[in-house]
């Protein structure tokens, strides 16, 4: 059951022993790279100044949240889908739901950082944040569910109908609060496309790059993620079967004695 | 079609005379919802004539509440000697089970919406233009809560803590819920029903599309447990 020594394809690429250390190097090098692309290369916003350097975060980390929860349910599919059901795909839809959770996170407070500069206010009741803040919950209820479930068959299966679930709710969501705020709005903070500016030379690059730098950073997590998940099942296994062997040897002295010498 | 029918008549009807002898809903969640509308009223002094403008989003919050209680109620009927195991091996189709569940919870709901709505008039001092469109949504609404509050009351059965866990799955889902009977009701107040169009729209696809997971998930999510 542990997903190191099946021979699926996915369990052998996360086991790649390169993996790790050259994702780890790709990681930090691209982020710093960002870092000087994004603080020095790129100019100052004509409108917002310094505070839209935040936009190489800020946008990135959302993409990757939304390919999190992405990743989420297609993993989840897959082990609901009976020819393709196996524990690597709960695992691998737990592994991206965490980076979800916390990309979304971070996704609002970089928006709130932005915001403060830039609209005067933390939070605004505008569309966009309102789903995110939606989405957020949602999957925290997945993984505060993949917390209390111990059996990992009853967990995959609970879990992966969760994030089904919760995903379907999504573009609802979004529809909906789209609509309430539509509707409602008395002042408009973001006007049309102010997030689509028509940015280009360096600005373009440093956002195409802070896009790529976190999209190998999900990756690292991702492969982490997903490592510790199968140690994790073997060694409930382990310790399941080291009770077990203690229990028998309670039971019957002798043989015990022999075989565990 | 009609042994599914008859099946979720009998879990339904199950539910219900369960209900009818317990009385759970009646004398417990029914009073902390009316007392959830007091506390409102606390909270937001009644003199400032701000009660009967928010009274439709006070009154789907203490629906929601009283519903996780119901949601919760129905699905612990089935925590204790067994009766689970009894459900599933008694050979009923797992969708009629579903359903019956879910429709139980919507009866019951819907009762404690009408008792609700009678003291929120009372005590809010609020005046109806489309009484039509007030039931249409609340239907709708309860509709879309018992069927997602059935398929996670059957996702967080059987668990320690599903009296916690399960506000936390449901609320977020229920969300767009919440915001189309609120407005749907808010136009039925003041008289504006094509305000409401969209949002009575919304709680019917959500109504369908969770009864639909809930009829395909529901087998397999009560297989395992």
């Amino acid at each position: 059951m542990t997903g190191s020594q099946d021979g699926t394809r996915l369990a052998r690429v996360m086991g790649k022993g390169w993996l790790t250390p050259v994702l780890a190097v790709l990681t930090v090098g691209s982020l710093a790279i960002l870092a000087v692309l994004g603080l020095w290369v790129a100019p100052p916003d004509a409108l917002q100044g310094d505070a839209q350097r935040l936009m190489y975060v800020h946008v990135p980390v959302v993409m990757v949240a939304y390919l999190a929860f992405g990743v989420t349910t297609l993993a989840s599919v897959l082990y609901l889908w009976k020819r393709t059901r196996h524990p690597q795909w709960d695992r691998l839809a737990a592994a991206s739901a965490e980076i979800g959770v916390l990309t979304t996170a971070l996704t609002l407070a970089l928006g709130s950082l932005w915001g403060r500069p830039v609209w005067g206010v933390w939070w605004t009741w505008d569309a966009r944040l309102v789903t995110t803040a939606v989405l957020l919950f949602l999957y925290l209820g997945y993984l505060a569910l993949r917390r209390t479930i111990s059996d990992p068959d009853v967990r995959a299966r609970r879990s992966a109908f969760a994030a089904l679930i919760a995903f379907v709710d999504v573009p609802i969501v979004h529809y909906s609060v789209e609509w309430w705020r539509s509707l409602h709005q008395e002042s408009t903070l973001l006007p049309d496309g102010r997030l689509d500016p028509q940015i280009e030379g360096d600005m373009l690059i440093a956002l195409l790059w802070g896009i790529g730098a976190l999209l190998i950073t999900y990756a690292y997590l991702l492969v982490q993620r997903y490592r510790l998940a199968a140690l994790e099942e073997g060694f409930e296994g382990r310790a399941l079967e080291a009770a077990i062997a203690e229990r028998r040897a309670e039971a019957d002295p002798e043989p015990a004695t022999v075989g565990a010498s | 079609m009609r042994r599914l029918v008859s099946e979720l008549a009998l879990v339904a009807g199950k539910d219900l005379r369960i209900e009818a002898r317990s009385r759970v809903t009646t004398n417990q969640v029914l009073p902390f919802a009316g007392m959830v509308l007091l506390l409102f009223a606390f909270a937001l002094d009644p003199d400032r004539g701000l009660l009967p403008r928010v009274a439709p989003g006070l009154f789907w919050v203490a629906t929601l509440l009283a519903g996780l209680l119901a949601v919760s109620r129905a699905f612990a009927i089935e925590g204790e000697n067994g009766a689970r195991d009894g459900l599933r091996l008694s050979g009923l189709d797992p969708a009629a089970v579903y359903l019956g569940k879910a429709a139980s919870v919507t009866l019951q709901l819907l009762a404690l919406e009408a008792v609700l709505a009678a003291g929120m008039f009372l005590l809010y001092d609020v005046e109806v233009a489309n009484v039509g469109l007030l039931v249409l949504s609340a239907g709708l609404a309860t509709a879309g809560v018992a069927a997602a509050g059935s398929v996670y009351g059957a996702l967080a059965a059987g668990l320690r803590v599903r009296e916690t866990l399960l506000p936390l799955l449901l609320l977020p889902v229920v969300a767009p819920v919440m915001l189309g009977a609120t407005r749907a009701w808010e136009a039925a107040l003041s008289g504006a029903p094509s305000e409401a169009w969209p949002w009575v729209q919304v709680m019917a696809v959500f109504a369908v599309i969770y009864t639909a997971l809930g009829v395909v998930a529901f087998g397999p999510l009560m297989e395992e447990s």
